[in-house]
């Protein structure tokens, strides 16, 4: 857990005071990610900086686990905070072994075990360590870099970890892919993670909680549902962008939108099928599930009024199936893709769970805006009668 | 012909005059090194001092050689030490001081701000700093700072023969009092081929002492 108590920052500058970051009060709880997120110059960095002082705050106190660390001794405080920077600093003189060693080597780690650890360290950033152990900081490219830098900062285990635009300096398709990564392994190391980003959709993808930072001052903190949704002032909503409710669907998941489905089977007759239509509203068409209620189909209104027959007989194929899983950004990515309204939910099985609908997602979109109304009503998160 | 005659009758002597001129330059320049290198480091900490630190080593070169050991006779001479082995090294490990000082904190000076802030990141002190990070990438800009050095002294040392230090300055100045070309060219040859054999051999040093993942 990282506390933050009124931390401020003011430096001296030949043109007067600078006041780079304005008592700024904030916690991250154990385990979480934190994004401070702001334009240039809006004190990020600063804060970030603070914490593991390699720049002395003016005033204001950092609790790291509940210990004030004003008193510490900067070294070690240092040495139990993993610090990666964007400029990725791997040092060109030692090998991609020896700089994820720095840390336990400092520490007074027998050798055998600071080696096991840099190879251990290299398989969880998906490098392979016997190409890359040997080899020197130069021989990689940013991308291998940038993974041998957090590989560095998580050496010595520390619980918590501070990050200055660690994926600032790679390309955009790479960036992606790490950041997945990073979060993969974030998953299970449960470390406390402050990390600065001025990319707003970097921070909703990586943040449990995003601290929007203005001209030295914290001006919102919130998790990135809350954040996108009731963005506190004109300078946040303009930040966070027009899109913004867009952008809450990479969010939220299939499961939190799923509402029940009604089937038929293909041993039904076209009648039933209509009339199963007509009892719950379908516009267009009713789904066909085999015997072991995985979906196989549709049949369509118009069919089932104009002819008589089985549905196994008279049914069209499944465009797309999505999973409980899934973010509501690539459901409606299909939707559009398959000129549909709703999809098909299915579990690793294929069996059927459920299904998605525009409705549901603009609905669950809209209940948040309705603050009350949030509290009041259920979630959508119905069970399918099987 | 007659100067490969020369060569010939007195190969011993030269051999042994290179062999002198090579231990006095060496004596200098390493003693130079020790002192210019904590020097040009020191000086990193205090823009102010190594203006001024800087800037007394730069005048100090400007100070033509046979001014700067006549300036030493008298001073020396209150130890017995006026003319000889002592001041001629004095001399070149003053002399010696700019090129390093200034490679040292020009080269510590450079290291990449990001490197320094990874390293003060991961934790390590100002020493470990200095030792496992700002040093060795500074080497081969010191290394270079040494070898101009040398280079530079060896010419400088040919003179200090004149307050009998030795070395092969002892051809140069005997050739001249002598009238005797051969000894001249000799002497002045040997002292061209050594500065050039030293610079080789000083590069290849260098290149040893870079650390692997660093670029020369
Ligand atoms: N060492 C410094 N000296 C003077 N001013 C600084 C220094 N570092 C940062 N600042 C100023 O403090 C403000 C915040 O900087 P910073 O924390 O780096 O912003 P961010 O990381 O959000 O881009 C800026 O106005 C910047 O110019
Ligand atoms: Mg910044």
């Amino acid at each position: 857990m990282i506390k933050i108590d009124n931390l401020t920052k003011i430096f001296e500058t030949p043109n007067g005071p600078v006041t780079a970051a304005d008592h700024i009060n904030m916690e991250v709880p154990e385990g979480e990610i934190c994004v401070l997120l702001g334009p240039s110059g809006c004190g990020k960095t600063t804060t970030l900086k603070m914490i593991n002082r390699i720049i002395p705050p003016s005033s204001g106190r950092v609790f790291i686990n509940g210990e004030d660390t004003t008193g510490l001794n900067t070294v070690e405080l240092r040495r139990n905070i993993g610090y990666v920077i964007q400029q990725i600093g791997l040092f060109p003189n030692m090998t991609i072994e020896e700089n994820i060693a720095v840390v336990p080597k400092l520490l007074g780690w027998d050798s055998n075990r600071y080696k096991a650890r840099a190879k251990e360290l290299l398989e969880l950033v998906a490098l392979d360590p016997s190409v890359f152990l040997k080899r020197y900081p130069r021989e990689l490219s940013g991308g291998q870099q940038q993974r041998v830098g957090v590989a560095r900062a998580l050496a010595a285990d520390p619980p918590v970890m501070l990050m200055d635009e660690p994926f600032g300096a790679i390309d955009p398709i790479n960036r992606e892919v790490i950041q997945d990564e990073f979060l993969k392994m974030q998953q299970e190391l449960r470390k406390t993670i402050m990390f600065v980003s001025h990319d707003i959709d970097e921070a909703v993808k990586m943040a449990n909680r995003i601290a929007i930072f203005r001209g030295g001052r914290l001006v919102q903190y919130d998790t990135p549902d809350d954040l996108l949704a009731h963005p506190k002032d004109d300078f946040v909503e303009s930040f966070v962008g027009d899109d913004r409710a867009l952008k809450r669907l990479r969010l939220v998941q299939v499961s939190q939108v799923m509402e029940p489905v009604a089937v038929v089977k293909p041993s039904d007759s076209l009648q039933t099928a209509l009339a199963r239509i007509e009892e719950h509203g379908y516009s267009r068409a009713i789904l066909m599930v085999n015997e072991k209620h995985q979906p196989i189909g549709y049949v369509s209104r118009s069919v089932a009024q104009t002819t008589k027959g089985l549905c196994g007989d008279h049914y069209f194929g499944l465009k797309a199936t999505t999973s409980p899983s899934d973010d509501l950004r690539k459901v409606a990515s299909l939707m559009f893709n398959h000129d549909t309204t709703w999809l098909p939910c299915t579990d690793e099985q294929g069996v059927l769970v459920g299904r998605v609908t525009q409705q549901g997602i603009t609905h669950y979109l809209g209940a948040t805006y309705q603050r009350d109304a949030l509290n009041a009503q259920s979630p959508h998160l119905h069970q399918v009668n099987a | 012909m007659e100067l490969l005659d020369f060569l010939n009758d007195n190969l011993d002597l030269i051999l042994q005059l290179t062999a002198e001129h090579i231990s006095l330059v060496a004596v200098a320049v390493g003693l130079a090194t020790v002192t210019g290198v904590p020097i040009g480091i020191a000086i990193t900490q205090n823009e102010r001092a190594a203006r001024i630190v800087l800037y007394v080593a730069s005048i100090i070169i400007t100070i033509p050689s046979i001014a700067l050991f006549g300036l030493m006779i008298p001073l020396l001479s209150t130890i017995g030490q006026g003319i000889g082995y002592l001041p001629a090294v004095i001399a070149v490990l003053l002399y010696s001081q700019l090129p390093i000082i200034r490679n040292t904190y020009t080269a510590i000076n450079n290291v990449n701000p990001a490197l320094r802030e990874a390293a003060r990141g991961v934790g390590m002190s100002p020493l470990q700093r200095l030792r496992m990070v700002e040093v060795p990438l500074a080497i081969p800009v010191i290394m270079a700072g040494v070898r101009t050095a040398v280079v530079m002294n060896i010419g400088v040392m040919a003179i200090a023969a004149y307050i009998g230090a030795g070395g092969l300055g002892v051809l140069i100045s005997r050739g001249i009092s002598q009238s005797d070309p051969r000894q001249l060219i000799a002497g002045a040859i040997a002292v061209s081929i050594l500065a050039v054999i030293a610079d080789y051999a000083l590069l290849w040093l260098q290149r040893r002492l870079t650390p692997k993942g660093v670029s020369a």
